[in-house]
């Protein structure tokens, strides 16, 4: 296909260099490490990310209103928070594998919170949200130009909390509150317990549990981020980083300037991009099929199909 | 100035929030029409009031038929406009000045305004309450290029402008439970958070990452199923955000 990657100006493997921030990530700490320098340089005055109920506890003026989730208390839920200080960002960090509407708080987060320069984190979908928003800003009045830094993690599918839940408690036997760590990669869907313990689950048993809105998507590496990033493609410990777009480039050379990530050449480490491109074909395929499929759905009725 | 575009603004029944919106756009509308349009007819920011052979014009506000005036002008502006474009959330879908809506209590009078597609053919929706400055400038801009452009300038701002033609094609009502009937019920919706964050009324929140919307509150203008990433969604123009944004910034330069 060739446009499976999208646009990019370069990449790299990288992780962080702050050892506080790795202890804290999912892999290399690329999302904190960024959105903490762009503070720092004030780039940005603050960011959209998805926190969970421990930070909104502490902080819940800076947490999105949701009238189903009040009292905040359950477990690895993501809340979408604005955070301004590199300490909340660490509070933050860490991926959650269910939906966490980050896109809701962009028009907010210049209006209360005051922000100028908004950074964000999301998926390909809700960067997709974001470049839309920018060339048709329907609802959003003043936003797009204050979107200062937008960072895509890569993403094959995600799950609805009850999807989450179900997987750690019934299928990995585990209490959602006992979890450390979650991680989708080598094909399975790992749980972290607190205490030591680690559950695989094959991933033939997480698919059914997937959003179907995912199933359309066609986005794996999220191509209209500024800079996106991704575990799959590095070594443990490790994100593959694509610079996309005239502000990702800068604001990633500048952050390597300051010596914020160690980095390795792409071409130079395993899995490489071999691994990013299959998936992300694998990805982009099977959902140009279920669209296909979609077209003829019922009889002589279509499902909807939102690509024009 | 020959190559300017002529642009007309009718005004109905609307609160001139879609006007204010459009100045606000401040040194940007100066530019506009110092470069791009030469506005013939406009309420509030021209002398010339009345409806005139255009280009393009925008209908601000809903139409009431027990007006004859209203109607009258409505007519006269289709029929004197290559492009008709509905203006905002009542232009487009009627808005609050329609029954029992933003938990307005139920007045007859309500009963009499009609969103302009229900009376006359419309090209171009630009909904929203009010409509942002950015939307509408961009919208100009790609009239601009459409009418005086190159052909590849036609060739994106006919992909540009094309959902916001299929939208007017779509009807003349919206509600926030379009996202509920066309895109969770189609299970096309992510959980992105567009549509809380482009309502104006806050009547959308997110429950486990799908919107939640209040009725009762819910004004009918059309922006959170438009803002919607999986209402409709265009590769061609999206993928092409960077450069399409500077052309635009360029063009006002």
């Amino acid at each position: 296909m060739g446009a499976e990657l999208g646009i990019y100006k370069s990449c790299v493997s990288a992780r962080s260099t702050d050892k506080e921030i790795l202890k804290h990530a999912q892999d290399g700490g690329i999302v904190t490490q960024l959105f903490g320098f762009a503070l720092d340089e004030g780039i940005i005055d603050g960011a959209i990310v998805a926190a969970t109920k421990e930070f909104a506890h502490k902080h819940p003026e800076k947490a999105m209103m949701d009238n189903s989730n009040m009292e905040f208390h359950e477990p690895w839920r993501p809340i979408p928070v604005v955070v301004t200080t590199k300490a909340d960002m660490l509070a933050a960090a860490g991926t959650k594998y269910n939906i966490s509407p980050n896109v809701s708080l962009i028009k907010e987060a210049t209006r209360s919170f005051g922000l100028d320069k908004v950074g964000i984190v999301g998926t390909p979908c809700q960067m997709q949200a974001i470049r839309k928003g920018q060339l048709y800003p329907i609802g959003l009045r003043d936003v797009g130009a204050s979107i200062a830094l937008a960072v895509g993690i890569f993403c094959m599918e995600n799950f609805p909390y009850q999807s989450i839940l179900q997987l750690v408690e019934d299928h990995a036997a585990m209490k959602l509150e006992s979890v450390k760590k979650m991680e989708i990669g080598k094909g399975k869907f790992w749980v972290y317990g607190k205490r030591g313990q680690v559950v695989q689950l094959p991933l033939k048993v997480t698919h059914k549990y997937e959003q179907p809105g995912c199933h359309v998507c066609l986005d794996y590496v999220a191509n209209l981020a500024d800079v996106s990033t991704g575990s799959v493609g590095s070594p443990d410990g490790w994100s593959t980083v694509f610079v996309r777009s005239k502000i990702g480039d800068s604001v990633w050379g500048k952050a390597m300037a300051a010596g914020c990530f160690e980095t390795q050449p792409i071409e130079k480490v395993k899995p490489g991009l071999e691994l990013v491109t299959k998936l992300a074909n694998e990805k982009i395929s099977k959902n140009k099929k279920t669209l296909e499929e979609r077209a003829t759905f019922g009889v002589a009725k279509a499902l909807r199909n939102p690509y024009i | 100035m020959a190559d300017k575009i002529t642009v007309g603004y009718t005004h109905l029944s609307g609160c001139t929030g879609c006007t204010v919106a459009l100045a606000d756009n401040y040194a940007g509308l100066l530019t506009l029409l110092d470069k791009y349009v030469d506005l013939k007819y406009m309420p509030t920011l021209a002398d010339a009031r009345h409806v005139q052979k255009v280009d393009v014009s925008f209908v601000e506000g809903s139409c009431c038929i027990n007006d004859k005036l209203a109607v009258e002008e409505l007519k006269e502006t289709r029929e004197k406009s290559a492009v008709v474009v509905a203006l905002g959330g009542c232009a487009c879908y009627g808005n609050i000045t329609r029954f029992s809506r933003g938990g307005q209590q139920n007045q007859p009078a309500h009963e009499a305004f009609l969103p302009i597609g229900d009376i006359i053919k419309v090209d171009v929706y630009i909904p929203g309450c009010a409509p942002t400055p950015q939307m509408i400038r961009n919208v100009a801009v790609m009239a601009y290029l459409l009418l005086k452009g190159t052909k590849e300038q036609k060739d994106l701002a006919t992909a540009f402008l094309k959902p916001l033609m299929m939208a007017a094609q779509k009807g003349t009502t919206a509600c926030f439970c379009d996202l509920m009937t066309d895109v969770i019920n189609q299970g096309l919706c992510m959980g992105c958070g567009s549509c809380a964050a482009a309502c104006p009324v806050r009547a959308i929140t997110h429950e486990y990452g799908k919107p939640q919307g209040v009725r009762d509150l819910c004004i009918k203008c059309g922006a959170c199923y438009n803002q919607c990433p999986r209402s409709w969604f265009s590769f061609d123009v999206v993928s092409n955000y960077e450069a399409i944004n500077e052309a635009i910034m360029a063009a006002l330069q």
